[in-house]
């Protein structure tokens, strides 16, 4: 029953074997050890699993691995790079985006994706943009601002200041 | 403006310097517990109950056991013969690891499928055959007390009915002869709902125990480390297991909020299954069981009750609270309060006299009683209180604003005794209110709402104005499980000058490894980048009782500047030593000693410390460490003040959030960037179970939205752009005059949303609606109205 597969990960070709069943999240997590992907549901809600596949964003959690067969995918783990950090990287630390850390690269994931498809969104569009994930800790006002922080970044503008209003 | 006593290189209090711990998250390297893979671990699934109140006829592992993959199947029998099939709650009540005969909820363990993966172990649980013979569960908790209610815990002998505790604060005559004699009283019932913390990471946990060296390691999710590793050894210290064989780790934790307090089942199990195969043993809950079986929060029902002047004078609060408990008492509160904080429930008001009980009864739900981002109950309190001052203004005809501030206890009045025993540390609550209806231009808000009104537009602006209760607390009246609960830091400073510190608690987002470190740097002078911070392991954290209910900086914060304040004597007399002057003849400024009147004479904190390993004086202790357990001489008392606007559609009932304004009083600021983000987060999660949460059953004790689909965890887009500040009003007890923060917007949101939807439909008779305010209960309310 079990099927093997190949699939390029963060620009490395994995090959591994799988039952049919196997959702991509547990490929990723549990057969190629690359942890920084999360589960955060059983219902595909809470978007804690969001990678790439192929540029575009998805819930691994929704995906079987033999789907993902022949794809490129890249997850957190795949974002900095030996220049440094992704802008999203920068702007969730730069603007404190991020508590606990455990929606976060799935939040980071779906940005980027965001980013590419819509390179100045409003924050209307950066809020329905992200809907798909949960965030418990944050209350979104500073996952927005990392949003928009990287945007600028990306686009080669000025950066938004960093400093918290709290007046 | 926060200001700053250390330079931005030292990073000491006030600044916003950029988490730690941020490195390590962004780049996908956070480790948590489901991360933890070892060699030769198993994993674990559980079989639960489909009912909520029947017989186990029989359990039937037969079928599963002869599933690839599949090594044991364990029931309660199992676990009955090593006593492990019970535990104690937090509370002293007991609760069932597995069951032997009886299940008392829906989603109750009932066996445990151990196998070599998830998938097989997840095969086997479907595979498990129970028979199981329902009877009609309790419910309704206001039935659970009929003289005909079926008695629940027949394992407790002699219990004859269903009722948990009676519980009683502040004079209850004194309080009668007010309410007799006011020109006004109001009352109100309301309920606040069963709700869930559903931290984004469930909860988990691999055990490893080594049968060579009898030694348990358990990675777990917890947020009280020290605790759970003292309750493993009291509940398994006859197997062998005591509490110099077991280590607690806590690794990175997805978010807590209380819900990482109590000890689940799982976790035993686990422990039981490792240390019979001596493997380890992984167990992860997905997150329908974890919203299904995990402790619940808040599910209190009040009846509250306000007399005052016809002139708008509060001068007495009565509440009554019915508890529901599910099946047993496992809250998480301190032992001597078994309704928490609750009795912080006379607020922020300059009165004298109040009553308050409550009964907690068992019914067929699952246990709990834990914050959900909440210091013990004071939510309930906030929302009873508040709910009641707007009630009571609508009733005498005044704007809430102006009878807030006529109400309000004064600067002056601190430290305030309150008429349920609380002395409140300090307080400016004036200049919060202030300060918020000054930002959201509170009287342009009012003449708004009165043109909108006329043209028959639905708009309304609420008002909270909460005093917490937090940093629980001073060993004579807080303990759990007997376990005093104060919090420790222990420093160690290297000799080139570079810090580690440990503590008792555990951050689970908080940003401890941040602000611990600029805590010890305000202090020392140590820059906060050069000082690493531990938590959540056993073997090398000092004892503590852990992080939940705002107490890490109030308790483990004050030990961090206490701990530093003792090195930084020890500092003081090396610099004496080596710059051959008195103690008395020096000036500390951050960073450094030098000698009064000749600046240019001087020893940095490094140079010192290098001395104290190369060159001290002789007869002192070498090294440069320090330890501290604190023990808070009171609470901390945090306040706020927020506003909220909102605007509901005629048609739909769909409720905007269209501003809100927090300000809070935290007292001394560690990291405004942080605060801030604590402030954001605990709004979000006042906006939940104001408009969205609550967990519901029917009437068999089916859950009806016990998965993330159908329970409503706000996301980006319903969550609004909070707008938040602050006022400083420092607690005169704390040593660095911090108050703590994380749950103040959770505690003090929902009354200000409510009261902002109550007020959009007041002029329509409209004094009370329950939490979640759903749309549709706002269009019914408008339907019945003749409005929509
Ligand atoms: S784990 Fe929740 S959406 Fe994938
Ligand atoms: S940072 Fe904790 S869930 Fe988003």
């Amino acid at each position: 029953m079990k099927k093997e597969i190949t699939v390029t990960i963060n620009g490395e070709k994995h090959t591994a074997t799988v039952e049919p069943r196997t959702l991509l999240v547990h490929l990723i997590r549990e057969h190629l050890r690359l942890t920084g992907t999360h589960i955060g549901c059983d219902t595909s809600n809470c978007g804690a699993c969001t990678i790439l596949v192929n540029g575009k964003s998805i819930k691994s959690c929704t995906m079987l691995a033999i789907q993902a067969d022949g794809k490129e995918i890249i997850t957190v783990e795949g974002l900095a790079t030996t220049e440094g950090l992704h802008p999203i990287q920068e702007g969730f630390k730069e603007n404190h985006g991020l508590h606990c850390g455990y929606c976060t690269p799935g939040m980071m994931m779906r940005a980027v994706e965001l980013l590419a498809d819509n390179p100045n969104p409003t924050e209307e569009e950066i809020r329905w943009g992200i809907s798909g994930n949960l965030c418990r800790c944050t209350g979104y006002n500073n996952i927005v601002k990392a949003i928009q922080y990287a945007g600028a970044k990306m686009r080669g503008e000025t950066l938004p200041s960093t400093e918290p209003e709290f007046v | 403006m926060i200001q700053c006593k250390t330079s931005k290189e030292i990073g000491g209090m006030g600044h916003s310097i950029k988490r730690k711990e941020d490195a390590r998250f962004i780049q996908g390297k956070g480790h948590y517990v489901d991360d933890i893979q070892l060699p030769g671990m198993l994993h674990m699934d559980i079989v639960r109950s489909p009912y909520a109140y029947a017989k186990i006829k029989s359990i039937n592992a037969e079928a599963a056991l002869k599933i690839p993959g599949v090594i044991a199947v364990v029931t309660g029998k199992d676990l009955e013969k090593y006593n492990l099939h019970w535990m104690p709650t937090l509370m002293s009540d007991t609760q069932m690891v597995l069951p032997t005969d009886t299940v008392m909820y829906q989603a109750q363990e009932v066996a445990a499928v151990i196998a070599t993966d998830r998938y097989a172990a997840r095969d086997g649980k479907e595979a498990v055959m129970v028979e199981y013979e329902p009877m009609k569960p309790v419910i309704d908790p206001h039935k659970s007390l009929d003289p005909n209610a079926p008695v629940l815990r027949t394992d407790k002998p002699g219990k004859t009915d269903n009722h948990i505790w009676h519980w009683e604060v502040g004079d209850k005559e004194a309080t009668e002869k007010v309410f007799a004699g006011a020109d006004v009283v109001v009352k109100e019932q309301m309920h606040i709902p069963r709700i869930h913390v559903a931290s984004i990471e469930t909860c988990g946990c691999v055990a490893d125990y080594d049968k060579v060296n009898n030694h348990l390691t358990m990675y777990m999710t917890t947020q009280a480390p020290h605790a759970i590793r003292t309750v493993i050894a009291l509940v398994a210290g006859h197997v062998g297991l005591t509490e110099e064989k077991v280590r607690v780790i806590s690794p990175d934790i997805g978010g807590g909020f209380g819900g990482k307090v109590p000890v689940y089942p799982g976790y035993v199990i686990a422990i039981a299954v490792s240390f019979l195969v001596g493997k380890p043993v992984k167990w992860v809950e997905d997150r329908s069981e974890n919203l299904q079986a995990d402790s619940f929060a808040r599910d209190y029902h009040i009846t509250a009750e306000m007399a005052g002047t016809k002139d708008g004078k509060i001068l007495a609060t009565r509440f009554k609270v019915l508890a529901d408990h599910g099946y047993t008492d496992a809250s998480a509160n301190p032992s001597k309060f078994p309704t928490g904080l609750f009795s912080i429930g006379t607020g922020s008001y300059d009165y004298g006299t109040a009553f308050m009980e409550a009964d907690a009864v068992y019914t067929n739900k699952p246990p709990g009683g834990v914050a959900y981002r909440c210091s013990f109950r004071v939510t309930e309190a906030v929302h009873a209180i508040e709910r009641m001052t707007d009630r009571f203004a609508f009733e005498v005809g005044k704007d809430p604003a102006q009878l807030r501030m006529e109400n309000f206890i004064k600067k002056d009045q601190f430290p305030w005794k309150s008429p349920t025993g609380w002395e409140y540390d300090s307080g400016d609550y004036h200049a919060g209110l202030q300060k918020a209806m000054d930002a959201i231009d509170y009287d342009g808000l009012r003449k708004e709402q009165a043109e909108k009104r006329k043209r028959g537009e639905l708009m309304g602006i609420g008002i909270s104005t909460f005093t917490e209760i937090v940093g629980a607390g001073p060993s004579k009246d807080f303990d759990i499980l007997g376990i005093k609960m104060f919090d420790s830091a222990e420093i160690r400073v290297h000799p080139t000058g570079k810090a580690i510190a440990r503590f008792g608690t555990k951050s689970q987002g908080q940003g401890h490894e941040t602000t611990y470190a600029q805590i010890i740097a305000e202090e020392l002078g140590i820059p906060a980048e050069h000082i690493q911070i531990e938590e959540g392991d056993t073997d090398t954290a000092p004892y503590g009782l852990g992080t939940y209910a705002s107490r890490s900086t109030p308790t483990a914060g004050a030990a961090a500047a206490v701990a530093a304040r003792k090195l930084r004597d020890k500092a003081r007399k090396i610099a004496a030593y080596l710059l051959e002057v008195s103690e008395e003849d020096l000036e500390w400024e951050p960073g450094k000693f030098s000698v009064k009147g000749a600046p240019e004479k001087s020893k940095t904190i490094q140079e010192i410390v290098f001395a104290a390993y190369t060159n001290h004086p002789q007869g002192m202790e070498a090294g440069f460490e320090a330890t501290h357990y604190y023990d808070p001489p009171n609470l901390t008392f945090p306040s706020g003040a927020y506003i909220c606007v909102v605007d509901l559609d005629k048609e739909t009932g769909e409720i905007k959030v269209r501003r809100f304004v927090a300000i809070d009083d935290c007292g001394h600021i560690i990291n405004p960037m942080i605060v801030q983000g604590q402030v954001h987060g605990g709004l979000t999660q006042g906006l939940a179970p104001a408009m969205y949460e609550s967990l519901i059953y029917d009437e068999d004790g089916n859950i009806l939205n016990g998965t993330f689909m159908d329970y409503l965890v706000p996301t980006a887009v319903e969550s609004p752009s909070w707008e938040t500040g602050h006022t400083v009003t420092p607690s005169p007890h704390h040593p660095i005059g911090a108050k703590g923060v994380g749950e103040s917007p959770t505690v003090g949101a929902p009354p200000a949303i409510v009261n902002a939807i109550v007020d959009a439909l007041s002029h329509l008779g409209v004094t009370h609606i329950d939490i979640p305010v759903t749309p549709f209960k706002v269009w019914k309310i408008l339907k019945e109205k003749g409005v929509a």
